[in-house]
């Protein structure tokens, strides 16, 4: 019934976008980020009048069912002309690799993007020698969020590296708070994972990790999980029930101290539960982190066999144009790719964050698919539930190991 | 020609379409799926999307993976885990509906609106009743929150959060457990066959059972499915999603058990009212003997529900719940996210066999009764 109801949609939506001077774009972009996307793509039609712009939105489970329904629709033969997709690996380990894609290479060297892209954010999204997709927005993993009134109340700083981290998170706990951190669920313990072992193995041994050099057997990563081990055993036990928001809630509230999350909790507190920046909450790197920006990004790509291909290449060189950024990003509460984008427009938080940006040694994040394929991500996240519950590091970084080997990371 | 008859023709016309699309839709994929299962698609990044995927046949290589391989333990628990919770969920909608069903019995004030009430769960879906008892049972609210109404300290029971489980066994074991239980079950289906005198039907069982449970005992122990002793048992994260699921169908398996009570004819109990039986005698010597075969139905339809659950789980503890996950949503995050078709495709082909365990007697029962009547 459910595999009749994509194919269903994936027919309804196919035949819609074969009429000419159209362009079809699928993305799980709603809701919240639905405004971003419609000034896009309104910005695509001052540009290029005339091109009826199918905006084919697949929403909920945070792109879970958007990507069912593509990689139905692409094993059938109906790509849609552009397909939102996370950065990296995501891309390059599924479309890439399948030879489902088409180069832009000679896109970023005809449009100048090679000089205002970080040359570690190209690499990231370079694989056999070409470069598979447009990154729109920038958002930062290794942010750890708190309560300025928290931390004056308790009388502890926030901790620099994880070693002080789990000294702080003693303090605490003899002060009276019983779960100094905390995570909701399990995406965000994979979340929290990933800053541990950049804060740990350090910015290149997190990126050796990924290309091989460096083995999950390896005694310094085995020993990287032994202190998440520790650091979630400074976590609350009702993980698995909370969402993000929820967790970001007990920030505000003062039931915990720290929550490493993704940037996007900087909207979710301005926005959202209405407190200023610097005195409502406040913010500093993961602990171990402060020189490394942890990026995740949402691009669009070209595959193979796109119907409308003209039109396509055209709504990349908006994507990828500073005014495209400039209008997608402080909508989204992201921050622009390139390095020369007008901080005029940006937010509080978006300011500081860009400023890292364009400072920071810059490294992909595991589970928001920038250096591991899905393959690895989506089983890894069964591993990360038995290691919390089990603490064995040497069992678990031999599966990792394992699973590394099978999603081919390294080679 | 006499079958053929105008009549018989027009049937078969009107029928053609639906057997074809029958075929196609259903046996044509069921078929598909068995194929793909027993390939690599998948297994290789590159070919996994592809558009024409170098798909090999591979055997039975990914069920020798899901159930021995170092990587699937997840699966391992959720095979146990739809085990427990199968069982659990017969039993409370079995007790709680013929429960219902008894108190309605008894042609209680508004009896019709009580029968409503009772059955109003079963008109939503899973995915609305999931989100109902997610709020219910969120780690600080709802459920837990229930007790300071009365004053007391709100309770701290993880409901779909607690990562405990009780009951485990070793995964190892399983093969000389399933062939134990097999074995005991064969050798009292020839222990039956011997004292009713069917010679060939007690010495087939007594020789099969025999083999089992010999191989139980000299060879089971030394068969190692993995390398580490790898503990399964029942997740107590599961506890609130029994319930909703529980809450969900027990009007329905009432409305089945209320049928059964009223097809009872009044005279049967009467007669036993003459003859002197108590309340409790009769209800136990007459009537629970009687409603056997609801029963039976009912434990049918209710476990092949409880097989394939997928939208409940999903709508209230989310794909990424390990220790409340069940194979059916292994399967769609397999395929879909993880892009291993061929070991979505056995995981869906394990269900398959699992729910046709309880279909196919079933079915077959039927049709041998019908054919009776005809």
């Amino acid at each position: 019934m459910k595999k009749a109801l994509l194919l269903a949609l994936a027919l309804a939506t196919a035949g819609s976008a074969s009429a000419a001077g159209k362009l079809e774009i699928f993305s799980w972009w709603s809701g919240d980020e639905g405004p971003a996307l419609d000034a896009l793509v309104k910005l695509y039609n001052q540009k290029y009048p005339g091109v009826k712009v199918d905006n084919a939105t697949v929403s909920g489970g945070a792109g879970t069912n958007a990507k069912a329904v593509l990689k139905t629709r692409m094993l059938g033969g109906t790509p849609p002309d552009s397909f939102q997709v996370h950065a990296g690996q995501e891309l390059i380990g599924t479309w890439v690799v399948a030879n489902r894609m088409e180069d832009l290479s000679s896109l970023f060297k005809s449009e100048g993007w090679a000089k205002v892209v970080p040359a570690d954010v190209i690499k990231l999204i370079s694989s056999k020698g070409g470069i598979w997709s447009v990154p729109v927005d920038i958002h930062r993993s290794n942010v750890m969020w708190y309560n300025p009134a928290t931390l004056k109340k308790y009388g502890v700083t926030a901790p620099k590296t994880w070693p002080e981290f789990l000294s702080t998170c003693t303090a605490l706990k003899a002060k009276g708070m019983q779960a100094p951190l905390v995570v909701g669920e399990s995406w965000t313990q994979q979340h929290l994972w990933e800053n541990v072992m950049v804060g740990t193995l350090g910015a290149q041994g997190w990126e050796n990790l990924w290309n091989g050099k460096l083995k999950f057997t390896d005694p310094r990563v085995v020993g990287a999980f032994t202190t998440f081990g520790k650091v979630m055993d400074c976590a609350n036990k009702d993980a698995s029930g909370l969402s993000w928001q929820q967790a970001s809630d007990r920030i505000t509230d003062g039931t915990s101290a720290f929550n490493v999350m993704g940037d996007w909790a900087a909207g979710y507190f301005t926005t959202t539960k209405k407190l200023a920046p610097g005195t409502g909450f406040g913010w500093t790197t993961a602990p171990g982190t402060s020189k490394v920006f942890v990026m995740l990004a949402d691009s669009f790509g070209l595959p193979k066999g796109a119907k409308n291909r003209a039109e396509t290449l055209n709504w990349l060189k908006v994507l990828g144009s500073k005014q495209g950024q400039d209008t997608f990003n402080p909508l989204k509460g992201s921050i622009a790719v390139r390095t020369d984008s007008d901080l005029s427009k940006y937010s509080v938080y978006s300011k500081s964050a860009a400023t890292d940006w364009k400072h920071s040694k810059i490294v992909g994040s595991m589970y928001h698919g920038a250096v591991a394929p899905e393959s690895f991500t989506s089983a890894f996240g069964a591993l990360i539930d038995q290691f919390v519950a089990s603490k064995d590091s040497k069992g678990a970084t031999a599966a990792a190991q394992q699973l590394a080997d099978k999603a081919g990371i390294g080679k | 020609m006499k079958g053929l008859s105008k009549d018989r023709l027009w049937a078969i016309i009107v029928l053609l379409p639906s057997i074809i699309l029958l075929g196609i839709f259903v046996y044509g994929f069921i078929g598909r799926t068995v194929y793909v299962s027993l390939t690599d698609w998948g297994n290789d990044p590159a070919q996994a999307m592809a558009l024409h995927p170098v798909i090999k046949f591979v055997g039975l290589d990914n069920y020798k993976e899901l159930f021995s391989g170092f990587l699937q333990s997840r699966f391992r628990q959720e095979l146990v885990s739809t085990i427990f919770f199968t069982v659990f969920f017969i039993l409370g909608c079995l007790g709680a509906g013929l429960g219902l069903a008894l108190i309605l019995d008894r042609n209680p004030k508004g009896e019709g609106l009580w029968r409503t009430i009772f059955l109003f769960p079963m008109s939503l879906s899973f995915i609305v009743t999931g989100t109902i008892w997610r709020w219910m049972l969120q780690p600080q609210g709802g459920l837990n929150m229930a007790p300071t109404v009365l004053g007391g300290q709100p309770a701290t029971f993880g409901w779909m959060s607690s990562t405990d489980a009780i009951w485990k066994f070793d995964w190892n074991k399983l093969p000389l457990l399933t062939a134990s239980v097999v074995g005991l079950v064969l050798a009292w289906v020839a222990f039956g066959a011997f004292r009713r005198a069917e010679r060939t039907r007690a010495v087939v069982a007594a020789i099969c059972a025999a083999l089992l449970l010999g191989w139980a005992l000299f060879v089971g122990p030394n068969l190692h499915l993995l390398a580490a002793p790898e503990l399964h048992g029942f997740n107590l994260a599961l506890i609130g999603i029994i319930i909703a699921a529980v809450w969900q169908m027990s009007g329905y398996t009432m409305a089945l058990y209320l049928a059964g009570l009223r097809g009872i004819p009044e005279e049967l109990r009467e007669a036993a009212q003459v003859d002197g039986a108590t309340q409790t005698q009769m209800y136990r010597s007459v009537i629970f003997p009687l409603l056997a075969p609801i029963s039976l139905s009912a434990m049918i339809i209710l476990g092949h529900i409880s097989l394939k659950i997928f939208d409940l789980v999903y709508a209230m503890s989310g794909p990424d719940n390990t220790f409340t996950s069940v194979p059916a949503l292994n399967m769609y995050l397999t395929s879909f996210r993880q892009n291993q078709f061929a070991m979505g495709a056995a995981i869906g082909t394990i269900l398959l066999i699992l729910v046709a365990f309880v279909i196919v007697p079933y079915l077959s029962s039927q049709f041998r009764t019908q054919e009776g009547h005809a």
